[in-house]
This record gives structure tokens, C-alpha cells and sequence, in this order.
């Protein structure tokens, strides 16, 4: 790989930007809504043991630096526009910028959630649309888009479960979840108040005889992710669904992964009864750092009558919210989850339409398979067969102790952001790569030649490799300092000196 | 097509050839051949560009939105202006489309911007930390019940909870709380709007007690009685804040022995997005932070003893202690915390104070707009900042109808809530709402009020 082609050769701005208070200079005004003083008295209207006896202290900036300030911020973050972000099981694919447009219309984004029904006809319209697509790429029958993240559709799935059970008079505690699974899946049981069961995966793979000895009248259900972790299809999980609901359990599938199946297969087919998606993962939404997201679940018919309040619902021409619906679960949030994500997802579908996912999640697989192919000589792979959507290595067999974490760093180096690393934990310093298929074929050679590049680097650099990385803002970062002595705000003391 | 993937057909082909396989079909071989697709979805074909933006607007003018509108609609979301600079900061993708700042060194923008904006929340809370944000309000305030339950070595006793929170939150306690055996409580409000005292000192036990404030009916409410009943009865403190530009004028929740602040951040320059994607703050005492649920970022600093940021505590959640984390919470609203860090750095120690105080005199005036009113009360008489209810004397969901065909979005029905508050309305006045406006808008419901009797 040539040097000229990374970003850090031209490195980033030579500055520092200190934390906003650090720049805080008392009597500099930022934003000002009106030029004129309130004339009231606060005392006189409000108790005075109410009121706030010194201003909170925010910092005083002009308006000038508060932009400076954010935007050299920005500097400091890789993001998907700036490069490839490989993360595993994170979907980081292209965010059409169409999508920004469309969720920043006024009538979207200016629009209270509590404005009568007949004045909220168009985002209620593509709420019910949403909803029925969503429905139809996953082969289930009715969808809430309510769900704020992943993790709340998985909670919202397993409240389904228990409301499910509880009108069946059904005492069943018992959750089960392949060691794969992700840390929320039994996260979001637990909150459900399911004594999670981990069971474990044979080559990757759940069958029918794993499940089996953990099924009896205490289980709820199963929990999977298909394809899962590990980018590898479930192929038993029609076996494994039928065996679960002999036993009077429902199957919960977590759709982090639906990226590789748009057209091409769906879970409500697989005897899935209950689904998560994401539309920060598949619909192209964007992550926002760490959100927002938004989930929404999909249900088989049976269980639809539990789903949150409020339901959309179509009368005619008209649509109307339904909040008289007596076995629902309840509310999730505030008002209906996150709307302005709704919007964007459901920008992306029209556009998409059904060919054009169909082929996104083609390429999203033949990417994935590309780069196992062209790495698996030089990076260990623990399952011979091919991959879907996503592939997983290890760090097994490199020289030098060089572990995981310092590929990662070094990728970084190289213009990269890092896949997933360390998980699933069943793989031995494992670096879950997820490429998407808004990847073209020359920034995955790219890609390629950068781990290769390591790979050799390891035997012939390793220190090289171990401090890395070297062309960011900062140099790797103490992080059992960090949970040792939490320091989680500013506190006014000078920052030391450097 | 131009779709967003760049692959051209040779390229295609070559990748096929480095993978051994034929076709693009092959590589789907793991999945069972009854489980394939056998038809294609029930989806339209794709639109180009132009099409699907005249459909989107087609679909946002078909609302009429607080930009519409003389808007005095508030209830937990409210009409704020948003500075431009807010706007245009936030379309700076670097913050946008990057993930979860899982690799530190290379998302140093992110969380150096959440830190400032914990730091923040600390500072307009009275607390000693606030963590990185969780979805809105309700859900926030659900999560800080969980907690609450959490601080106690044996919790035992009723969740008290003020008829004065926000109806839907409370309505997303029962869904988190459901299975739980802690009875839920509540606590009555007086005829003035505030909390009962003497029916929460009627109370026998309880683990916590979640009161808002300003509450729901917009009325204050008496913190320092309030902060000395849970001393003499050993009750977790739980504020929650709706109206989070409140905290700019009014003492903190912190300076009344509050264990848990959480609540809404959505003054804080997010628009109301019918609803989503809000704020959802939580800060917390120190001695707490291990029971804290969400993510937190943390100074530490880098090998060449520079400062830096990391995510940080996190064997609290899920992707560390998985079944046993404090909560379930991964993607949280990580952007709409950097949205609250540019507006409150915009707006700064007097600008934020100012607009409070601003917020203060248009409802003040609204108020004494009613109180000379022949036909319309105030429901209640306790002091308020910027949110109260109304009685019209006429059927609000009337008034809301008649109201809205002629550009005005008079307020929160009740109703639904609360079937004896049928013809009150919560009307909230800000800095868009301009005199003229407020008194429009009475002259308004005087009319109607009129035509009742």
C-alpha cells in the first residue's frame, strides 16, 4: 500500500481546542433571543427559596468560537463520511444525504406531539406506511416503529413475552441465549425479569439438540440473531422454531443483522415470532455518535393486540391513534419513539424500493465474502464456510504478543476505523468486520492492504504496532485510569500541562 | 439505478472470481432453500430523487407544525426557538454519521462535546454527575425508578409517584416496572396544584418518592417541605424536570437532597420532531454513579500524559455484565446531547438565565391575562414558570378544533388523563409567543367561552 493514499499523512490542523468552559471569558455573550431585559421581578412571582441563588455556571462564549469550537471538535471524529467503518454487527453503512433533507422539513420537525389527529394526517400516513413495509421485508405481520434503539425493541420483545404468558396463566421465568448473543439481548430479559440460560454454540451454530435439554415448561423462549454474530446464517432455525414451540415457548430474533437478508430471506418464514430491527443499521439512518437510534418490533399476528400504545390505525382515508387497546404492554416513551428517524428510514425505502434492497443486501454479502477471502491467509478465521453479511477473525497465531487491540490501533493509522473487536466472546480476540455494501471493491483493497501491512508490521515492528496510533489528536488512552479515578465533569482545575 | 453502492459489473465479476463462486446466488447457499424468498417483496420500485422528496413534502405539509402556527403547546415537548448556528453545527457529519465512540482516539470530537454536556447537566441539576444521555423523558425517568430501587440495601415499601408527573411517564414506569413487586403509589395533588403534603406524610413507607417540578399542571412545587419529609423518612428523591429551561431560574433539585435529577432535555435546542428524538438527561449524586445506568465519559489521559476521553465505568452495562448491567441501554441520544451542548454553549451563563426570565414574564402576563378574565380561571393558584391550566368553561378538544382550523394551537387537552379536567387546557407561553399573541389568543377563548353560555 502506498503512503500517499492514507489520510494521516496530511495529518489533521495543527491546534488544540480546550474543553468549552476553558474558554470561557465572564461578560462574552453568545446567542441572544432579544436585545431587550425582561422588566419583572422573579422574586415577586416566585417564592424566593425556589429561586437560584447564583446562575448555573455555563460558559460564556461568543457566538464565534462556540462554531470554532464545534467544528475543530468535529475534526476529531472519524466518521462514515470520512472513511470506511467496518464495525461488526453495527451496519455503518452510507447515510443519504436526501434522508437530512426530508427529516428537516418543517412539518416534520416542527410538529408537537400532542397536535390533534386531523392536523398530524401526513407523519401518522407514514407512520402506517412505515410500519407495513418494515412488515413486509420481514415476513411478519404487524410492526410497532415505537422503539426507541435496539435495546428498547429487545425489552419491548420480551414484554411481549410476558404479557403473552401471563394472559396464557403461564409461570415461565427461563430465557434462552446463545453465548454469541449480544450483551443487550440478555440485558433486556433481565430488565423483562427472565433468569437468562446461556447455551452453548456448536461451530458457530445453534441446533436443535443444544436447545433441546434447556426446554420444559419454565421456558419462555429463545433468543437468537440470525445471521448471527458471527456472520453465519442459523441454517436449523426452522427446526429450532418448531422444536421451541412444541415445548409452548416463543423465538425472538434480533435483527441487528437483517442487512444481509432484504428480499433474499425472511424471518417471519423462519418461525421467528418476534423481531427487533434497526433502522441506524439496515435503513440507512445515521448513528449520530452513539444516537439516536430507533427499533422497531415485528410480531406475528398472535401477538399484536400486546404491542405499545398507541397504535396507529387506518379508518378509510383517515388515520388515527388507538390508545384503548386494553392488552397492550403500555408506553415505551414520552410521545411514539423517535419520528425524525422514522422519516429518514422510510426515505431510503422509496428510494430503495424492493429491488433496490434486494441488492443491497447481495452486495452487503459479497463484500463481506470478498474480504474473508482476500484476508484469510493472513488472518485466522475459525469457520471454513462462507460468510454472510459479516466476518470475524482472530488474532491467533500473530508474533510478538500483538494482540487485537493494537491491530485495531494500527488500523487506525492507516485511515481506518476499527471492526469490532472482542467480540463475540466465544473467538479468541476477535475482529468482527462488517463492510456493507456501500463499500466499492478499490476502498476495500485498501482495506485489505492496510491488514496485511500489519500483519507484517507485527513481526517486523511490533513496537510500531503496540503504540500505535500515532497520527491522532491523541495517543492511546489510559482507560483503567479512567474507571479507577472517575473524573466525569469539569471541575475547573487547569488541565496539566502536556 | 445510482443507488449507493458503487459497484460496476466487471468489478462484480472479478469479486465472484477472488471468492470461487459463480454467482452472487451461491454465497446465500446457508440458508435452506424452503427458507429463500420465492417471490419478490410487496414493495414499490424504487423513486428517484425528486420523486420521493415531493412525496416526503407532500406528506410534511399534510401537518400543521408550531412553525405553522401560534403555538402554546408545551406538556413535556416545548416551542423553543432554535438558533441557526444549533442547525447548522449539527450538519457537520463528522458528529453525525460516526458511531459509539468505542475507539476513543479516534472520536475525541464526540466525547470531549458529551463531557462538556455532563458537566452541564451537572452544573443546571445542582448534581455531581450526569451521564451521556438517555432516550427522553419518560424513559429516563423510568430508568432513575430502577435506580432508585437500586440505592437501598433491602428496598422496601410503595414507589410513591406525585399525581403531578407527567402522565405518560408514568404510564412508562408501569411498562418498566411491571413485573417488579414494588406497589406503584400515588400521591395526590391539592386544589392549588401541588403535592399534598400531608397525604404524603400519611404515608406509612415507601422507597422513593418521584416528584416534577415544575409539575405536569405547570405549578411549582414546595421543594424545601418536600426535601424535609423524605429526610424524616429516609426516601430516595427523585426530581424529574420536564421543562428543563426551568432549571436556568429556579434553585436545583440538588438543593433539596435529590438523589436522581432526570428528565427533558428538549428546550435545549431540539425541535419537537412530533416527539422524537428527545433528551433524556440523568444525573446522580457521586457516591451513586456504580448504580447509574447509561453510558458515562471520563478524562483520562493519553501515553504522552496528554488529556483525553473515554468512555468509561462501563462494567455498569450490558456489553460487560451483560444479564446483571444497571440497565439495558446501548445507542442512547448521544446527538441530541451534543444539540443541548451547542445551544447551552450559544446561549452561555446569562444568555440561558435571560431567556428563563423571559419565559417567566410572557407566562406572567398570560396569567394576569386570565386572572382579570370574566370567562376563563386558572385551575390552580400555586406559582408557575412558563406552563399553567386553564379552565375554559367549554370542552377543550372543541376549542382545540375550532382553534386549530384558524392557525392557532391553544394548548394540551386533559381530557384524557383526566376526564374531570375536560374543559381545561395547559397553555404554555415562551419567547415566541409574542403579547399580541397571548392576546389573541385570549380574546380567543373569551369568544368561545362566551358563545357557551
Amino acid at each position: 500500500m502506498t503512503e500517499e493514499k492514507t489520510w494521516r499523512k496530511r495529518g489533521s490542523m495543527p491546534y488544540e481546542e480546550p474543553l468549552i468552559f476553558e474558554k470561557s471569558v465572564p461578560g462574552q455573550q453568545g446567542f441572544q433571543i432579544s436585545e431587550r431585559e425582561p422588566a419583572i421581578a422573579a422574586g415577586k412571582i416566585i417564592p424566593q427559596n425556589l429561586l437560584r441563588k447564583t446562575p448555573a455556571n455555563l460558559p460564556e462564549v461568543g457566538e464565534p468560537e462556540v462554531v470554532r469550537h464545534y467544528s475543530r471538535l468535529s475534526t476529531w471524529n472519524y466518521s462514515v463520511d470520512h472513511g470506511f467503518y467496518p464495525l461488526g454487527s453495527c451496519t455503518m453503512k452510507y447515510n443519504p444525504k436526501i434522508n437530512e433533507f426530508t427529516a428537516s422539513l418543517p412539518g416534520f420537525a416542527n410538529l408537537h406531539p400532542e397536535t390533534r389527529e386531523n392536523l398530524t394526517q401526513g407523519i401518522l400516513e407514514l407512520w402506517h406506511r412505515l410500519e407495513k413495509a418494515l412488515a413486509e421485508i420481514c415476513g411478519m405481520d404487524a410492526v410497532t416503529i415505537q422503539p426507541c434503539a435496539g435495546a428498547q425493541g429487545e425489552l419491548t420483545g420480551m414484554l411481549l413475552f410476558r404479557a403473552y404468558f401471563d394472559e396464557l396463566k403461564q409461570n415461565r421465568t427461563k430465557m434462552l441465549l446463545p453465548d454469541t448473543a449480544h450483551g443487550t439481548n440478555p440485558a433486556s430479559a433481565a430488565l423483562a425479569g427472565f433468569d437468562v440460560v446461556e447455551v452453548e454454540t456448536q461451530n458457530g451454530l445453534l441446533t436443535p439438540e443444544l436447545i433441546r435439554p434447556h426446554l420444559d415448561q419454565t421456558t419462555a423462549g429463545l433468543m437468537l440473531t440470525n445471521p448471527n454474530t458471527l456472520g453465519l446464517f442459523e441454517t436449523h432455525i426452522k427446526k429450532i422454531a418448531d422444536l421451541v414451540h412444541s415445548a409452548g415457548a416463543l423465538l425472538y430474533m434480533d435483527g441487528a443483522n437483517l442487512n444481509a437478508l432484504m428480499g433474499i430471506a425472511r424471518p417471519g418464514d423462519m418461525g421467528v415470532d418476534v423481531m427487533q430491527l434497526n433502522l441506524h443499521k439496515t435503513f440507512s439512518t445515521p448513528h449520530g455518535g452513539g444516537g439516536p437510534g430507533s427499533g422497531p418490533v415485528a410480531v406475528k399476528k398472535f401477538l399484536e393486540p400486546y404491542l405499545p400504545n398507541p397504535r396507529v390505525v387506518k379508518e378509510r382515508e383517515n388515520f388515527r391513534l388507538d390508545c384503548t387497546r386494553p392488552k397492550s404492554i403500555g408506553r415505551l416513551t414520552g410521545w411514539y419513539g423517535n419520528a425524525l428517524v422514522w422519516i429518514k428510514a422510510f426515505t431510503y425505502i422509496l428510494r430503495m424500493g424492493r429491488d433496490g434492497l434486494k441488492k443491497a443486501s447481495e452486495l452487503a454479502v459479497l463484500n463481506a465474502n470478498y474480504l474473508r477471502s482476500r484476508l484469510r491467509d493472513y488472518y485466522q478465521i475459525t469457520y471454513p464456510d462462507s460468510c454472510m453479511h459479516e466476518c470475524v477473525f482472530s488474532d491467533k497465531g500473530f508474533p510478538n504478543e500483538i494482540t487485537t487491540i493494537d491491530i485495531a490501533k494500527r488500523l487506525i493509522d492507516y485511515g481506518f476505523h476499527p471492526p469490532t473487536v472482542y467480540f463475540p466472546l466465544v473467538i479468541h480476540g476477535a475482529l468482527m468486520i462488517e463492510p456493507t455494501e456501500t463499500e466499492s471493491k478499490s476502498r476495500l483493497e485498501e482495506f485489505i492492504d492496510a491488514l496485511i501491512k500489519i500483519k507484517e508490521e507485527a513481526s517486523a515492528e511490533p513496537e510500531l504496532v503496540k503504540s500505535a496510533p500515532l497520527k491522532t489528536p491523541v495517543a492511546r488512552l489510559d482507560e483503567v485510569a479512567a474507571a479507577r479515578h472517575p473524573v466525569l465533569c469539569w471541575s475547573g482545575e487547569e488541565p496539566d500541562e502536556k | 439505478m445510482g443507488f449507493y453502492f458503487p459497484h460496476t459489473e466487471d468489478e462484480i465479476r472479478e469479486m465472484l472470481d477472488a471468492i470461487g463462486v459463480k454467482s452472487i446466488d451461491d454465497l446465500f447457499k446457508p440458508i435452506p432453500e424452503n427458507l429463500r424468498l420465492q417471490k419478490e417483496l410487496k414493495l414499490p420500485q424504487g423513486l428517484p430523487e425528486p420523486k420521493v422528496e415531493a412525496e416526503l413534502e407532500r406528506l410534511a405539509k399534510a401537518n400543521v407544525s408550531c412553525a405553522d402556527s401560534a403555538c402554546f403547546m408545551g406538556g413535556g415537548v416545548y416551542n423553543h426557538y432554535v438558533p441557526r448556528t444549533v442547525d447548522y453545527l449539527l450538519m457537520r457529519s463528522e458528529f453525525s454519521t460516526a458511531y459509539t465512540p468505542y475507539q476513543p482516539e479516534a472520536s475525541q470530537g464526540t466525547l470531549q462535546a458529551v463531557f462538556e454536556y455532563q458537566t452541564m447537566i451537572k452544573e443546571l441539576t445542582g448534581m455531581e454527575v450526569a451521564n451521556a444521555s438517555m432516550y427522553d423523558g419518560g424513559e429516563a425517568t423510568a430508568e432513575a425508578v430502577l435506580m432508585a430501587l437500586r440505592i437501598p440495601k433491602k428496598p422496601e415499601g410503595p414507589i410513591l409517584i406525585s399525581q403531578g408527573l407527567h402522565p405518560h411517564y408514568q404510564r412508562v414506569i408501569n411498562t418498566y416496572a411491571k413485573h417488579l413487586e414494588h406497589e406503584k403509589k400515588i400521591v395526590p395533588l391539592t386544589s392549588k396544584g401541588q403535592i399534598d403534603l400531608d397525604a404524603l406524610k400519611r404515608e406509612p413507607s415507601g422507597v422513593c418518592l418521584v416528584v416534577q417540578h415544575p409539575n405536569y399542571f405547570g405549578c411549582l412545587e414546595q421543594m424545601d417541605e418536600i426535601a424535609a419529609l423524605i429526610k424524616e423518612k429516609g426516601l430516595t428523591l427523585v426530581v424529574i424536570v420536564c421543562e428543563a429551561l426551568s432549571l436556568a431560574l429556579l434553585e436545583p433539585p440538588g438543593s433539596f437532597g435529590a438523589s436522581i435529577v432526570a428528565g427533558e432535555g428538549q428546550s435545549f435546542g431540539i425541535r419537537p420532531g412530533f416527539g422524537g428524538p428527545l433528551l433524556g438527561f440523568f444525573a446522580s449524586r457521586m457516591e451513586l454513579v456504580r448504580k447509574m445506568p447509561g453510558r458515562l465519559v471520563g478524562e483520562t489521559k493519553d501515553r504522552d500524559g496528554r488529556r483525553g476521553f473515554v468512555l468509561t465505568l462501563a462494567t455498569r452495562e450490558q456489553h460487560i455484565r451483560r444479564a446483571k448491567a444497571t440497565s439495558n441501554i446501548c445507542t442512547n441520544h448521544s446527538l441530541m446531547a451534543l444539540t443541548a451542548g451547542m445551544y447551552l454553549s450559544l446561549l452561555g451563563k446569562n444568555g440561558l438565565a435571560k431567556l428563563a426570565k423571559i419565559n417567566l414574564e410572557r407566562a406572567y402576563y398570560l396569567r394576569q391575562k386570565i386572572e382579570a378574565s370574566k370567562l376563563l380561571k386558572l385551575k390552580y393558584s400555586s406559582p408557575v414558570f412558563n406552563e399553567m391550566t386553564v379552565e375554559l368553561g367549554v370542552d377543550a378538544e372543541q376549542v382545540i378544533e375550532k382553534l386549530g382550523s384558524q392557525g392557532i394551537l391553544p394548548g394540551v387537552p386533559l381530557k384524557h388523563h383526566y376526564p374531570e379536567l375536560a374543559d381545561c387546557l395547559l397553555i404554555a407561553a415562551t419567547e415566541m409567543n409574542e403579547k399580541e399573541q397571548i392576546d389573541d389568543l385570549v380574546d380567543r377563548l373569551e369568544e368561545l367561552a362566551r358563545k357557551e353560555k
